[in-house]
Order: structure tokens, then C-alpha cells, then sequence
């Protein structure tokens, strides 16, 4: 560990600088896109890019995101992507904490089977079963609804599987007293699982919310109108509209339009996020 | 703490069953039926756009014989195989790297973090329209770079048959690694600071703790990070949609995306079903696979 070198000679001073100069190169490399990004939807859209000239062009202009707005119904997108996150969370919330509770709490026949037939969901993700899925939606008649995006993860194998295991960790003596007391069920779960159980449903929310924000694949097959399609599938179609083309101006609005809300609450929960993105693992 | 050590009603009782049922009916419903739909359906002859074929027929193995014999699905398995250790490896390692950089005590290091982080958390198809620009031919900053260094081979990074793979693979490293950094990052702010202490003692030098302390201290992590890397491999094709459409003839094509092209574009549901079933079995023997690896390791580790 280089900041754990105790006396500072002048060859470790200078490795030292030199090892910060390339960290910050490196940085500034990764951000190149994003800061392009924002430089180009800024551009005045009468001012095509061109050779060397593909960063600030004057005056400065807000044209490309009214522009983007007024080509396609963003404002509906965001409806339909928060709404779909909504229900995603709020049927989540649910179903993990009892699933989790019973798998952690009681002890019953198939107890294991049951588990494992769960943590399959771990490792077959969801895109991947798209083809079968899609003929279950036209199935039960939900093609092209919000609830069609969202109702495949409300159950959730890596949500139970987290807090189940948070669940193990509580105090046997603590559950027993509460048992000795005559708690029902639900009042073991309201007053003994679940206040420590807070930050972990926090952590695994965030996670999630991000996860479905960026899901582009199912949302793409199982939507057909604009009424159902979440942001990130209004976008891909944005960019293949036939007036569109080269137009990396305005593309850039409109990519802006699409990450800005969910980037403006990271850089304000920079830290919870990044927790939370470590404890729960997947996004 | 032991799960056996935690029953505590020994009573015959419906209600954990009761408080599963609402997952285990979601989980059934979208991961199991699905499993087995797909193998179902894939001894069927199928195609929804062609009017004789639409009800399906039974044809047992045809459908995997035709894959197996397809010239297509084989470049799609080879670019798959390309994609995956062409990823996996360098974003585990960038990963790595980036961790060591930022976890020092220097000021504006939170910036160099975020820098390498906030890809994450931007959706892999708006990513994906912002390097679009990037491998654009002329003045695309690629190619800008290349005639820089006085090369001005490559003009479409996209649509040229030997860097349409690639292109896609760059945005997945840059996309991930900063991911797989926060992982690591985590992993070092865990580590017993004594054990450098000593080992400064006793004259390591830097080199020398990080490769045989850090990273062996680390297993762990390196192990669960290459698995959520490989899962995500297989499961993320968005970017492909934005960059390259699979093409050109099928250069950038990988097994999920060839899979939704034959579904949705092709409309042929019984080889749809059996890529669908080759994708099961991958990702088991892949979870399986590195599941028994990490036990036999943990093992030797013991001993």
C-alpha cells in the first residue's frame, strides 16, 4: 500500500505524485463521455459537428431539450418508468420481508426445496427466460401494460435471500422472549425483524430502483405504444426516428433527459448509493 | 449463526407456507413455467410468419439439430465465448486497479471515485447513444485519436466487421469497472491493517504486499465479482441494440441478442425456445461450475 510507506524518501514522494497524476488521467478519461455528452446537447442545433470541432460551439442553448420534448413524449416515459419502479418496490417490499421471515423464522417440510427453487431466480435471470415470458403476458392478456414491465420481479430471489440472511443474524434470545411474551406472527415481524432490518430494505429499494430504471430489453419487447414504454425504450426509439440521423446535439438532449433525474439523486446519495450498490450486490 | 440451531415452532403449521406463497407464485410463474415452456416448446416446428407453420408441430430434436448445424449460431456461441473473456477479465482487473487508486487519503480522490463510478448508474442504452458519437467515422473521437498517432485505418467503428465486437466490448469495460470497484474498494477498507504493518517490518515492499497480501486477502471478493460479471455478460445486450444491431452480418451478435432476434424479428418460436434452452444450460454450468469451484478452493485454503 503506497500510503502506508513510513518515512518519505524522494523516490517514493515522486512515485507517489506520479501514481496520483495517473489516477486523475484516468478519471478524467472515464468522464469524457458524460462531460461530451452534456457539452454537445448544448450546442446550438444549426451547427453541425464537424472535424476538431466536436466540443463547445457559442451561444450555449437549452433548443435541443425543447426540441427532443416536443419529438417524442418523454414526459409519459418518466410516468411510465416511475410508476412501473413504484410497483416493482412496493410489491417487493412485501413479498421479500414475508418470504424472508418464513424461511428465517419457522422450520417445515421442503423448507430447502422451497429456497432452492427461489435462488434459481439468481441464476437465471429473468432477460434471459424473455421468449416463454412473453407468451405468458400475451397469455394473461397484459401485452403492453405497465404492470406486463413490472410483474416479473415482484418476486424477488436476491431480495428474500438478503434479508433472510439479516434475519439469521438476530439475536435467538431476543425472538424467544418475544414468543415468551405471546407476539403473534406479524407482531415478531413488525417489532423484532424488522427495525433492524431498515437499512438492509433501504439498500436492497435503491438498488432495485436503479437496476429498473436502466432495463431496456424486457420493457422493449413486452410494450408496443407509448402508454407502456418507459424511458429507456423511448430513447432507443428516439434515436432510430427517420428525422433524427446525425443529429448528436439534439441525441445528446434527449440521452440527458433520460439519465439526469436518476444521476442528480446519486450525486446528492452519492454515499448510500454506493453502499447500498456493495451490500446488495446486484444491480 | 447455524440454521438448525433456529426452529422455533415445531408445530405442523400452514403459515410459512402461506407468507412464501406470494413469491413462490411470481418466482413459478416467471422463472420455473418459463424453464420449462422453453424446452417444451423447442420440440415444436413454429414460426409465426409463415401461415402453415403457425400452429406448432411436433418435431423432437429438429430444432437443435438445425441450430447445431446453423453457420450463424456459431459465430453468435464463438462471439459470445469473444465477448465474455474479453470483458470479464480486463473490467475485474480495471476493477482492481481503480480500487488501489482511490483508496488513498488524498484530497479531490472523491472525485477521481465518482469519475469511475457514475457509469453505473447510467442506463446501458443511454451509454450506449453517448459512444455511438465516439465510434462515429471521420470526426468520431476514435478515429481523431488514431489519425493523431498517424493511423487512419479504421472509419466506422460499428459497422466494420473486426471492431463492431470490440466497440461494443469497450463501452461494456467502461460501464463495469467502476461497478466492480466499489466491490473491491470495500474489500481493501475490510483488510487488518496490522498485517501491512508487520510485513513493512519486515522490509516487503510495496509490490510485494500487494500481490501477496492484498490480493490473496481478497479471493473472495475477486470470486464474487467475476460471478456477477459473467451473469451480467450473458444477460446485458442492450448496448448492441444502440451500436451495431448484431451486424454487420452478424459480427457483433451474442447468444441473448441472436435469441431475441429469432423470437421477435424472425418470429420462430421453436428455435427461439431451443437458444433459450442453450442459455439455461450455460448459465447452470457456469454457476454450477464456478459454485463448486469456490468450494474445492475454500478447501484447499483450509487445509
Amino acid at each position: 500500500m503506497p500510503s502506508k510507506v513510513a518515512p518519505r524518501s524522494f523516490g517514493a514522494r515522486l512515485g507517489s505524485a506520479l501514481l496520483t497524476i495517473f489516477t486523475f488521467v484516468l478519471a478524467i478519461l472515464w468522464a469524457v463521455p458524460m462531460a461530451w455528452a452534456v457539452v454537445a446537447s448544448l450546442r446550438p442545433p444549426t451547427d453541425p459537428l464537424g472535424r476538431g470541432d466536436v466540443w463547445f460551439a457559442f451561444p450555449l442553448t437549452l433548443e435541443n431539450y425543447t426540441r427532443a420534448l416536443t419529438l417524442a413524449p418523454f414526459g409519459q416515459y418518466y410516468v411510465n418508468t416511475i410508476v412501473v419502479i413504484l410497483m416493482i418496490l412496493t410489491v417487493q417490499m412485501v413479498t421479500v420481508t414475508l418470504a424472508a421471515f418464513a424461511f428465517a423464522h419457522y422450520d417445515f417440510c421442503g423448507k430447502r426445496v422451497l429456497f432452492y427453487l427461489v435462488l434459481l431466480q439468481l441464476m437465471i435471470p429473468t432477460t434471459a427466460l424473455l421468449a416463454p415470458n412473453f407468451s405468458t403476458i400475451r397469455f394473461l392478456g397484459l401485452f403492453d401494460t405497465r404492470l406486463a414491465i413490472a410483474i416479473p420481479y415482484f418476486g424477488s430471489a436476491f431480495g428474500t435471500f438478503l434479508l433472510r440472511q439479516l434475519f439469521l443474524e438476530i439475536p435467538r434470545d431476543l425472538v424467544d422472549a418475544g414468543v415468551m411474551d405471546g407476539c403473534r406472527w406479524w407482531q415478531l415481524l413488525r417489532h423484532i425483524y424488522l427495525p433492524p432490518a431498515v437499512p438492509t430494505l433501504i439498500a436492497f429499494g435503491l438498488s432495485s430502483t436503479a437496476w429498473h430504471w436502466n432495463e431496456f430489453l424486457w420493457p422493449l419487447v413486452i410494450t408496443n405504444s407509448d402508454k407502456a414504454r418507459p424511458l429507456t425504450a423511448g430513447l432507443v426509439r428516439f434515436t432510430q426516428l427517420g428525422e433524427i440521423g446525425a443529429q448528436w446535439a439534439l441525441l445528446s438532449a434527449a440521452t440527458l433527459i433520460v439519465i439526469l433525474p436518476l444521476f442528480v439523486v446519486f450525486l446528492f446519495f452519492q454515499k448510500r448509493f454506493i453502499q447500498s450498490f456493495v451490500y446488495s450486490g446486484i444491480k | 449463526m447455524n440454521a438448525s440451531t433456529r426452529p422455533r415452532r415445531r408445530r405442523v403449521s400452514l403459515l410459512p407456507y402461506l407468507l412464501i406463497l406470494p413469491t413462490f407464485v411470481f418466482v413459478a410463474l416467471f422463472t420455473i413455467w418459463p424453464m420449462l415452456l422453453a424446452s417444451y416448446q423447442s420440440l415444436f416446428l413454429q414460426r409465426l410468419n409463415i401461415a402453415r407453420f403457425r400452429t406448432p408441430t411436433f418435431i423432437g430434436a429438429q430444432n437443435y439439430i438445425d441450430l447445431f448445424g446453423d453457420d450463424r449460431f456459431h459465430q453468435v456461441m464463438v462471439n459470445t465465448l469473444l465477448y465474455v473473456l474479453g470483458t470479464v477479465p480486463l473490467s475485474v482487473v480495471l476493477g482492481f486497479l481503480f480500487a488501489l487508486l482511490v483508496n488513498r487519503a488524498l484530497r479531490g480522490i472523491g472525485l477521481a471515485r465518482l469519475f469511475f463510478f457514475y457509469p453505473t448508474i447510467l442506463p446501458l442504452v443511454s451509454a450506449a447513444t453517448i459512444w455511438m458519437f465516439f465510434f462515429t467515422p471521420d470526426y468520431g473521437i476514435f478515429n481523431t485519436a488514431l489519425r493523431a498517432i498517424g493511423y487512419s485505418g479504421p472509419q466506422n467503428w460499428t459497422s466494420n466487421p473486426n471492431l463492431a465486437l470490440i466497440s461494443v466490448m469497450i463501452v461494456t469495460v467502461w460501464k463495469n469497472a467502476g461497478y466492480y470497484m466499489i466491490f473491491y474498494l470495500a474489500g481493501l477498507q475490510g483488510l487488518p491493517q496490522d498485517v501491512f504493518e508487520a510485513a513493512a517490518l519486515d522490509g516487503a515492499s510495496g509490490w510485494q504486499m500487494l500481490w501477496r497480501i492484498t490480493f490473496p486477502l481478497l479471493r473472495r471478493t475477486t470470486l464474487f465479482v467475476t460471478t456477477i460479471a459473467f451473469i451480467s455478460a450473458f444477460q446485458t445486450v442492450d448496448h448492441i441494440f444502440v451500436l451495431t444491431q448484431g451486424g454487420p452480418a452478424g459480427a457483433s451478435s451474442v447468444l441473448l441478442y441472436y435469441l431475441w432476434e429469432m423470437r421477435f424479428e424472425f418470429l420462430n418460436v421453436g428455435a427461439a425456445s431451443a437458444l433459450t434452452v442453450v442459455l439455461i444450460l450455460v448459465l447452470l454450468v457456469f454457476t454450477l461450475s464456478n459454485f463448486l469451484i469456490s468450494e474445492q478452493r475454500e478447501d484447499a485454503y483450509a487445509k
